[in-house]
């Protein structure tokens, strides 16, 4: 890896309340070069608010800080509104947890992939058509032509999870962030999307951070892990050294999951303790 | 297998009719002897969860019949079934009323069925599933995912039924909480003596929970087998092969 592509450095994100400030995130670094990087955690823990401060996207009243967040060698914080749209679908996109609600109901699929070339690449409408078909092709969309005119509603949850990975790729963007991106499909589904993303990301040398709380997914998927609790980063692992964990959090984690093969009886659950949380 | 407790034959539930019908379930056997845990496992739209609504009356009236310790199922259901037969849904967020308080909430079922001791039976029930009396007075949003799937489990055990229908119990749960709830269930179902009927789309929380399962899909039971084929990995259908393939997570 020559240099970062994303250099984060102490970012926290915090939110006023009426009862105090809560901190989201409190101090997360990594940098990233064109790798798979994992981020794990349970709910609130803070995954996904650090994938949103990475492209802005932080719900106001929240407040970003970080001693350095670059992309590129560009510094986020401090980007123009116009450096914001050039970034944002252009050379970093996102991809969310649920086709149903991050499609435009109201608009064809085709036309919104082809607005998301546009804003971005020069091109007529007609080579953005075909563009559009290609890349849906790409995603292992067997007929590209009806998707491209269908509307979201008659998409399944995979095929539109597809659709949107194709417009978030349409691009060719340096970084994607896919936060939970399998995690409302179906197992067999799930693996077809996550097959269909492995393949554009190594092609691509793309980089990526995929977020979930499927500690062994991700493991299965990614190079390397993050582990969040309570808005901190306890542990980094390579994805597979899973079993050498260290942190208790980490471990109880691994162990408090069913296994097919069989599993304890009582499950054996997470003694959370409060000095994770220093 | 003699002492079937709750049968299941040839079930068929049909939603709407003439051209727009759609059969969510069809031509189902499947049988549970009393105290044993069920699984019904499949992907969405196998119609696992409709088998459950059947047999709660929450569908369009199915065909093929159901039974209870041999007798026929009312139609309507009876108060007395559901003295017998209590459901947990699958969102915590979306089953409890969310301007009552847990007492409220636990209470209803009570006045409905014009049980005695109400005050005894709140806070034995709170115990049963782990909380603690500052619980009672709570409402749904002061409560956790987890404490709030307690919560509807408490609302359900509290008429002492003799079977639970656990729709996803536990999949909109972290993995950390969705091990408690778990193990929450094992032990009341021990303590009770109840029978389980349980949907999951996690083969892993079935082999942990159930003795036998069936497979579903598209309406239709595929192949019906027990925790050690399971936990071997030796079904004889391609689909389930599929479904154990596919929960083993992603291979480059």
């Amino acid at each position: 890896m020559s240099a970062a592509l994303l250099d984060v450095q102490n970012l926290r994100v915090t939110f006023p309340t009426r009862t105090g400030v809560v901190e989201a995130v409190r101090g997360v670094s990594f940098s990233l070069g064109r790798e798979r990087l994992g981020i794990v955690g349970e709910s609130g823990s803070g995954k996904s608010q650090t994938g949103r401060a990475i492209l802005g996207l932080t719900p106001s009243p929240g407040r970003v800080e970080a001693e350095r967040l670059e992309f590129d060698g560009r510094p986020l914080l401090s980007a123009s509104r116009a450096e914001w749209q050039r970034l944002r679908g252009g050379r970093i996109s996102m991809v969310m947890q649920d086709p149903k609600y991050s499609l435009n109901p109201v608009m064809p699929i085709g036309k919104q992939i082809v607005e998301a070339y546009r804003t971005h690449v020069s091109a007529t409408r007609k080579e953005a058509e075909q563009q559009g078909l290609r890349m849906l092709e790409s995603v292992q969309i067997r007929d590209p032509r009806r998707v491209f005119q269908a509307y979201a509603h008659e998409l399944s949850g995979g095929m539109g999870q597809r659709a949107m990975l194709a417009m978030m790729l349409i691009t060719n963007p340096d970084l994607l962030i896919a936060d939970e991106p399998t995690s409302a499909l179906d197992v067999t589904v799930q693996l077809q999307v996550l097959g269909v993303l492995d393949q554009l990301v190594s092609e691509r040398g793309m980089g990526l951070i995929f977020i979930s709380h499927d500690l062994r997914l991700v493991s299965s998927f990614c190079d390397r892990v993050l582990v969040m609790y309570a808005g901190k980063v306890v542990e980094t692992l390579e994805a597979s050294r899973l079993h050498e964990a260290q942190h208790p959090y980490t471990q109880g984690l691994l162990n408090c999951l069913p296994q097919i093969e069989g599993s304890a009886r009582p499950l054996p659950t997470l003694q959370r303790e409060a000095s994770w949380t220093q | 297998m003699t002492n079937a407790y709750l049968e299941v034959e040839r079930l068929t539930v049909t939603f709407g009719s003439g051209p727009e019908a759609f059969r969510a379930v069809q031509d189902l056997d499947l049988s549970v002897e009393a105290g044993e845990s069920f699984g019904l496992v499949g992907e969405s739209g196998s119609g696992k969860s409709t088998v459950l609504r059947a047999i709660c009356g929450l569908t369009p009236p199915p065909t093929g019949t159901l039974r209870i310790e041999g007798r026929p199922l009312p139609e309507p259901r009876s108060s007395q079934f559901y003295r017998t037969v209590q459901m947990v849904f699958q969102d915590p967020y979306g089953s409890l009323h969310p301007r009552h308080t847990v007492d409220r909430t636990l209470a209803e079922p009570l006045a409905i069925h014009q049980m005695d001791r109400r005050e005894e039976r709140i806070e034995q029930a709170l115990r049963e599933v782990g909380l603690d009396e500052s619980f009672r007075f709570r409402y749904p949003h002061q409560l956790s995912g987890g404490q709030r799937q307690r919560i509807a489990i408490a609302r359900a055990l509290i008429l002492e039924p003799r079977v639970l229908l656990l729709d996803e119990p536990t999949s909109a749960l972290d993995a950390s909480i969705q091990a408690e709830v778990l193990n929450l269930l094992d032990r009341l179902r021990s303590e009770r003596g109840l029978t389980y009927l349980l949907v999951s789309h996690d083969l892993a929380v079935v082999s942990h929970m159930c003795d036998r399962l069936l497979v579903m899909q598209h309406g239709r039971g595929v192949e019906q087998l027990d925790r050690e084929t399971l936990q071997q990995k030796t079904p004889v259908q391609q689909y389930t092969r599929e479904l154990l393939v596919a929960s083993e997570g992603f291979r480059r």
